[in-house]
């Protein structure tokens, strides 16, 4: 059956453009859609929704006998996921630091001022380049502590530990596996240097919030402050660009609603939420069951590989209604844009807050303005899913 | 204006916290607590929690009026 | 009118959540009658849960918890008149204030109230108070803010045990005197009773275990109670937290089956008459309301839960405006939660039917876990602490029946997961609060009396 190579269709770069007519085959071979690989894909709302919640399935990759370092919180299981991500949230969210990010929201607005200033009618922009990367770069920068002007050098391990997080069925992943590995370890080299200067002289920024906690019992060891700043680092840019960048694809593809949202920016909120519904920054997550699990009739094996397909399940018509129209006054959304249970995004509201200032900044600018290019050329990643440019004619 | 949280729905990830902290506040590592009563200079950060929240459970609104004699 | 459902006079009596949401439910489904709301305090509907916590640690004031609408429902509200009296053949409530409404379709709602002090004086004694409405809580926390030396709080279920932890985070004195054996115990059984004494003890409250408070005492003001165990407090201030009445006193000449446990009504929120014949133009939804549940061997259920107030007014406002082949049954799990001593308590399912437990995720050390109910084999509750995140998960067990213990796999899975215990459930009878839940049984409330 078709079925069975439909993975490897998804992943293929051709239909990177458009792959809802491919989730929406996922979901009518579904729910579970066995590859020919042994892995299994997931597509249907209500089963992602209980395979996320369900105690049994591990984000670990070494769940699947894979000999790897320990992961980064994103991929362990509880008690130590809570652990670890409890540890990382104490200088960014409550209950310890409930006002972070919300304090952040003045300069966020700032930064997009001083981004969109040059925008002038007639001008033609590349949204990507000019807009939806330097902002999250600058502020997860800020955030952590970490120089902006090094962004040459971290984009270089970012790109590289992207590729090897990305999935890639039936294709030699050594070499990207290993360039991965080496930019991890020199990332987190890098991150724990720039934490030990802060050590006994804090600045406002995680990094020496980290370094200078003074309970022992609530102190990230080296490997783990590594694996973690590498992670919030990584993970404060590479999605948030596409959730901004899709957002305002997805609004020049829509001027009605673009219009709506000019007259009515108190929609903006919403209007996020039904981005990160229709066209969502992460397409999928992998988890492995630790026992054998029934899921609709279908037996998975312990170990096996199963792929979460986050965006299909947003555009399930069992569970949205008229899931293919993007309607930003959409009731009851309630979306697996950003994920769902234990391993929930962690920087959801910065990128929540980062998406509203972007497109509340821009979309003044957009009065008359018309894609360059559509579809416009996407980066290779099919998992972080986004346009590598977006030029746009002001 | 005047919140209510589900909190039969509730998971505790927070969200809200996050975007409107002087509404939301966690009490312990999951249980949440939140202002009934909604100031008109928080109405617009309630709104984007209850946008914001996974469980869908926040509901602003306004309180029943009229009508009584 | 009969024939056409949308239209015609529906009354709701009640005027709290269930009688809020029913009134905008019936508007959403397409009602455009007229709606007349009862309800005999003098506030539009308000939420009660935030009374027990914000209100009491001074972080909301008690008038303030009126509840949003998610529309307007167009009603008459008739605020401040206590129904009085039902004719079902003459389809007529009777108010207090001598009025009678005339209704085509009536859902009753009218909750419960706390149950007080059993001795008259000494529960009018200053100081001494009970914890429902916005009024006790507006007192209740004016004393608490004005500094008492001690707090009595007599009973230890999730409502004493939540305004003792308001207590100790306000650093006030409390003792917590319970008849059972260990707090919570009630609707939680025997392990986790355990865990909610030793976080109490562990915060500072003095609880007084497996003893009665004999005795109120004071000259005008309360100034401390005699135990049974020969011992005595003295404090300030003292909140009688027994538990609930159900306020079915004004239907007694109804001939409805309405009784201590509540108004027995189907899985369509229909209310029975005392023969046990349904009605077809009464409904009953939220704490009044007694109804049956197919996963808990179709026993009849009373339920104390904000959850289930909303979910039954849905299907008993869906089914007011339905044809019969077209109404939908209640058959909501039951979900329950409680914060209190900074932890998150979260039930789903039943507890009290059970036989035995497993500690299915996490430790009772680590203050953070999930546990099991089985009953005969198959999974019939769950209770998360601090780990609401996994309740989806046992009440898809709970729905689909599962096997008990849980299947194996879980990550933070518990040492003793594959070792059940005896649930330890005691008899309600014995305990000094009223139970949230309670399987009420096959059994009428009252007897027929032949006259």
């Amino acid at each position: 059956m078709d079925s069975e190579t439909l993975l490897a269709r998804i992943t293929d770069y051709a239909n990177r453009p458009h792959p809802y007519p491919l989730y929406a085959e996922l979901r009518e071979a579904g729910p579970v859609v066995r590859q020919a690989d042994g892995s299994h894909l997931v597509g249907t709302y209500h089963e992602i929704a209980a395979l996320l919640h369900d105690p049994r399935m591990s984000a670990d990759p070494r769940t699947r006998g894979e000999v790897t370092r320990k992961p980064p919180f994103l991929r362990l299981d509880d008690p130590e996921h809570h652990r670890l991500r409890t540890l990382a949230m104490r200088p960014f969210g409550p209950p310890h630091s409930p006002g972070r990010v919300d304090a952040m929201r003045g300069e966020i607005d700032r930064i997009t001022k001083e981004l969109t200033g040059p925008f002038e009618a007639g001008r033609q922009i590349d949204v990507v380049d000019d807009f939806a990367y330097p902002l999250p770069v600058t502020v997860i920068c800020r955030l952590l502590g970490v120089p902006r002007e090094d962004e040459p050098l971290f984009r270089a391990w970012s790109d590289a530990l992207v590729a090897a997080a990305d999935v890639r069925p039936e294709e030699d992943t050594t070499e990207t596996d290993e360039a991965g590995d080496q930019a991890r370890g020199e990332m987190g080299g890098y991150l724990v240097n720039l934490a030990e200067q802060r050590r006994g002289r804090p600045g406002d920024d995680m990094l020496s919030a980290f370094v200078n906690e003074p309970d022992p019992a609530l102190r990230l060891t080296q490997e783990e402050l590594a694996e973690t700043a590498v992670l919030l680092l990584i993970a404060g840019h590479e999605t948030t660009v596409n959730l901004i960048t899709n957002g305002v694809l997805t609004l020049l593809r829509h001027p009605e609603h673009l219009d709506h949202l000019r007259r009515e920016p108190g929609l903006l909120p919403r209007a996020v939420e039904e981005l990160l519904r229709y066209e969502p920054p992460v397409h999928m997550r992998e988890r492995i069951p630790h026992a054998d699990i029934d899921v609709a009739g279908t037996k998975i094996p312990q170990g096996a590989s199963v792929v979460l397909v986050l965006a299909s399940g947003n555009r399930d018509p069992l569970r949205f209604p008229d899931p293919d129209r993007f309607d930003p006054t959409r009731p009851d959304n309630q979306h697996l844009g950003f994920g769902s249970g234990i391993h929930l995004c962690y920087g959801a509201p910065l990128a929540r807050i980062e998406a509203q200032a972007a497109l509340g900044a821009l979309i003044p600018h957009l009065g008359t303005a018309r894609l360059v290019q559509d579809p416009p050329p996407y980066r290779q990643n099919a998992m972080l899913r986004g346009p590598r440019h977006l030029p746009v004619q002001l | 204006m005047r919140t209510v949280v589900d909190l039969t729905r509730c998971q505790g990830y927070a969200q809200c916290v996050f975007l409107a902290p002087k509404m939301f506040e966690l009490h312990g590592e999951e249980g949440l607590l939140y202002a009934t009563a909604v100031p008109d200079d928080q109405v617009e950060r309630v709104r984007q929690a209850a946008a914001a929240c996974p469980v869908q459970a926040i509901l602003l609104g306004e309180k029943v009026s009229g009508g009584a004699r | 009118m009969p024939g056409d459902l949308t239209d015609g006079r529906i009354v709701i009596v009640g005027a709290s959540l269930a009688g809020l949401r029913a009134a905008e439910a019936l508007r959403e489904k397409g009602f455009t009658g007229s709606l007349t709301v009862v309800g005999d305090e003098p506030h539009p509907p308000y939420d009660r849960p935030p009374l027990s916590k914000q209100v009491l640690l001074g972080r909301a004031t008690a008038d303030t918890t009126e509840l949003p609408m998610r529309r307007d429902p167009e009603a008459e509200w008739r605020l401040g008149v206590r129904a009085t009296g039902l004719d079902p053949l003459a389809k007529r409530v009777t108010l207090d204030d001598g009025e009678s409404l005339p209704y085509d379709r009536l859902l009753i709602a009218t909750g419960t109230r706390a149950r007080p002090w059993p001795n008259p004086e000494e529960a009018a004694l200053d100081g001494v108070f009970t914890l429902r409405t916005r009024e006790d809580a507006a007192g209740l926390a004016e004393r608490m803010a004005a500094g008492p030396r001690r707090v009595l709080v007599i009973g230890g279920g999730f409502t004493g045990s939540e305004i003792a932890s308001a207590c100790r985070e306000l650093g006030l004195d409390v003792t917590v005197t319970e008849r059972g054996p260990a707090p919570l115990v009630g609707a939680l059984g025997g392990t986790l009773s355990k865990l909610a004494a030793v976080m109490q003890r562990n915060h500072g409250v003095d609880l007084r275990t497996g003893v009665t408070v004999t005795a109120l005492r004071g000259n005008g003001s309360f100034t401390g109670a005699e135990l049974s165990d020969g011992s005595r407090v003295d404090a300030d201030v003292c909140v009688a937290a027994l538990g609930a009445i159900r306020n079915v006193e004004w239907l007694a000449d109804s001939g409805l089956a309405a009784g201590p446990r509540g108004i027995a009504c189907d899985a369509g929120c229909r209310a029975f008459n005392m023969y046990g014949i349904v009605t077809d133009d009464i409904f009953v939804a939220g704490d009044v309301s007694r109804f049956p549940h197919p996963l808990f061997g179709y026993q009849m259920l009373s339920l104390e839960h904000w959850g289930n107030a909303v979910e039954q007014a849905e299907v008993a406002a869906h089914n007011m405006v339905s044809p019969g082949p077209l109404r939908r049954p209640h058959l909501a799990i039951p979900t329950f939660w409680s914060t209190q001593f900074g932890l998150n308590i979260k039930s789903v399912g039943v507890p009290t039917f059970s036989d035995h437990v497993v500690i299915a995720q996490g430790s009772l050390e680590a203050r953070r876990l999930a546990m099991a109910y089985g009953y005969q084999g198959r999974v019939t509750a769950a209770v998360t602490v601090d780990m609401a995140k996994s309740l989806d998960y046992y009440r898809h067990l709970i729905e689909t029946a599962a096997p008990f213990p849980p299947p194996p796999g879980a990550q933070d899975r518990a040492i003793a997961a594959d070792i059940p215990i005896p649930s330890d459930v005691p008899d309600p009878k014995g305990l000094s609060h009223g139970p949230t839940v309670a399987l009420t049984g096959y059994l009428p409330d009252r007897r027929l009396t032949v006259v």
